[in-house]
């Protein structure tokens, strides 16, 4: 054996990848789980060729005047049938010949029906040959960066190091003190300090593996734009990946069974899955619960995470985010040491 | 069996070890909640002697083997290991010490090499993998995952992971719980090997056949306290008889008790779920007294045995209980 061999520190460190690698759940949720998902919201959301927009009219007339508009498609329809085939989705937008001009029938709540209404306007005045008064000119641009699964990413990607973290230290030790292993350990000579230390550098490696595989997935894949700098960017992913371990540590502290800690696992995290902007902003939700919002670590690491990737923030412009995940590194480590379970 | 392990494995170093006690207890006491589980235990445990703490479950066993092992601080009273106490000398302890938990579970995806090796590098010198595994005969296991062992040879794991550091005590809590008999006689082998080679070993059990097949002294507890202590042949001889006969008599009339223990030889008479157990010095000239006894009571026999006394008829004799009456 060589010296390495020879340190406990290591030896508990190669026994964590060890137990995680034997673990094929724990490789699909941590690895694949994260990619297939952006991969499904890729798909669903992606953005399609400007799309075309289903009308009617109740006179031929009509139909052609809006049919000349490339954005709309649009067919002659009696007012009964227009408006069941509005109810049913099947036209955005009915245009009803009156007697002194058209009247349009649309759900002014859905967007794609507001354009709707917008584009036949501009059909039917143009083709009664009105013209525009201020001359406009149409640039298109397709931009990276503003599209969904821009926004998605640095949120799964939040998401991923807190169940990964959180996952990882917790049910490993709580499984270690109900199996008495914990008990075992601390009646021989190991030193106490490395055991807690073996989780986070077992962490600290396998985050570099995760977190590569993702980003680098969204970046070949989807294009997702790296703004920010990236070693700025490790450092964000470190410290989320620290913060959650040690919340995932005091979650593991004094949980003697499994079902205990999975259940506080999930209390944890369920609130930060809604809440904390993964899937869509964390702005939507009313201006009272704010506070509490933007205090979630997850809500933090993500509003970091996607200031990096997505505006090309520096750390400087991000100091309050920064500061929550240290806050919730250092107040949760500090309590877990201190009523930590050792048997 | 003992042939097979090199004298270099079971060699324990003559080093520094004085001629103090390996364990030394006064006025141990714990309490957990309303249960007193150590009721002031005074305990010595001579260099390089197997030592068995005997007893029922909930005697207190596992708590004194705890204290002693540091794991749980005690109420009261002074515990010693090798002349050092927990309380200033807790990392030399560690180190110099073997321990095997009841029930402990080492990860079911860790191979017999892995946990082994993890376990060695917790100690600073100590005897190598190979030894271990060969000592524990785990070979053929060697890199078999933990999850595929039998009982046994998870026992033996649990075996060789205490004696990685080549420790100069060593404890054993309860090793042989839930085995077979002869996973069981497996694993008595290797703690003879253990003794062989002049580690001290303190252990404990409910088995009053391993007590008496391992150690070298016994101490039998109950409720939380030491009732009797001697080498097994003490213990043994001091429940006045060296055999036991049992008999058990059908029909409609009652025995005189009286009748049974005025029979020359008989040291003493109880009675155990309708079984009379009489304690005899000398089987060939009791037993046919007793006989006579009984023809002319009237009597009539249907079953009768005897028995050389063991450790368990010692715990029967102070307690009035068996040992496995929960």
């Amino acid at each position: 054996m060589n010296k390495l061999e020879l340190s406990s520190l290591y030896q508990l460190t190669m026994v964590r990848f060890k137990l995680f690698l034997r673990e094929p759940e724990a490789i699909f949720w941590i690895f694949i789980f994260p990619i297939l998902l952006a991969v499904g919201l890729g798909i669903a959301f992606r953005n399609r060729l400007a799309d075309v927009l289903q009308v009617g009219a109740t006179t031929t007339q009509l139909t052609q005047a809006l049919a000349a508009d490339r954005g709309l498609a649009a067919k002659t329809v009696n007012e009964a049938d227009g408006a069941h085939a509005l109810a049913t989705g099947d036209i955005l937008l009915l245009a009803i010949q009156m007697p002194d001009g058209v009247a349009y029938k649309y759900d002014d709540t859905n967007p794609d029906a507001r354009s709707a209404r917008l584009v036949a306007d501009r059909a039917i005045q143009a083709a009664s040959g009105q013209h525009e008064a201020v001359h406009a000119e149409n640039q298109l641009v397709h931009e990276t960066g503003a599209r969904y699964i821009d926004f998605v990413v640095p949120g799964l990607l939040g998401m991923n190091l807190m169940g990964s973290a959180i996952w990882g230290m917790g049910f490993a030790i709580v499984e270690a003190r109900q199996k008495k292993l914990l008990k075992r350990l601390v009646a021989s000579p190991m030193p106490r300090w490395q055991y807690l230390a073996s989780f986070l550098l077992s962490r600290l490696v396998m985050l570099v593996i995760e977190v590569v595989a993702f980003l680098g997935f969204a970046r070949l894949v989807f294009g997702v734009p790296f703004r920010g700098s990236i070693l700025q960017l490790t450092f964000l992913c470190v410290l989320t990946s620290l913060a959650f371990s040690a919340l995932g540590l005091l979650v593991a502290s004094r949980a003697k069974t499994m079902e205990a800690a999975s259940g506080l696992m999930n209390l944890v995290m369920l609130p930060m899955w809604i809440l904390s902007g993964v899937f869509f902003s964390a702005s939507r939700f009313p201006a009272v619960v704010q506070p509490v919002v933007r205090a979630l670590p997850l809500t933090a690491a993500i509003d970091a995470l996607r200031g990096n990737m997505l505006q090309g923030m520096n750390l400087g412009q991000m100091v309050a985010p920064v500061a929550i995940l240290l806050a919730w590194l250092v107040v949760p480590f500090a309590v877990a040491l201190r009523i930590f379970r050792w048997r | 069996m003992t042939d097979a392990i090199t004298s270099s494995v079971l060699d324990v170093n003559l080093r520094a070890r004085g001629n103090g006690p390996s364990l030394l207890l006064k006025g141990l006491r714990k309490a957990f909640a309303d249960v007193v589980a150590v009721d002031g235990l005074d305990l010595e445990v001579k260099h390089g002697e197997c030592f068995g703490l005997l007893g029922p479950n909930g005697a207190g066993k596992t708590t004194t083997i705890e204290i002693c092992e540091g794991l749980t601080p005690p109420d009261a009273g002074t515990v010693e290991l090798l002349g050092l106490s927990w309380a200033t000398s807790a990392k030399e302890l560690r180190r110099r010490i073997g321990i095997q938990l009841q029930e402990t579970q080492f990860p079911d995806k860790l191979t017999v090499e892995e946990t082994l090796r993890l376990f060695r590098s917790f100690f600073p010198r100590g005897i190598s993998i190979d030894e271990s595994i060969k000592t524990a005969q785990l070979e053929e296991k060697r890199n078999s995952r933990v999850g595929g062992l039998s009982g046994g040879q998870k026992q033996r794991l649990a075996m060789a992971c205490a004696l990685v550091g080549d420790p100069e005590l060593l404890f054993l809590d309860e090793p042989t719980t839930g085995l077979d008999p002869q996973a069981r006689r497996h694993l008595w082998d290797l703690v003879d090997q253990l003794k062989l080679a002049g580690r001290t070993i303190i252990l404990t059990t409910h088995y009053m056949d391993e007590a008496e097949r391992l150690c070298d002294r016994v101490a039998i507890m109950d409720h939380g306290k030491i009732i009797a202590l001697g080498t097994p042949q003490q213990l043994i001889a001091s429940v006045g008889g060296e055999h036991i006969v049992e008999l058990v008599i059908t029909g409609h009339r009652e025995v005189d008790v009286a009748l049974l223990t005025a029979i020359p030889g008989v040291q003493s008479h109880r009675v155990d779920a309708g079984m009379h157990q009489l304690t005899v010095r000398d089987l060939h000239t009791t037993v046919p007294l007793i006989f006579q006894s009984l023809t002319s009571q009237g009597l009539h026999l249907s079953d009768f045995r005897t028995h050389s006394a063991t450790l368990e008829d010692v715990f029967v004799g102070l307690t009035g209980r068996n040992l496995r009456d929960e």
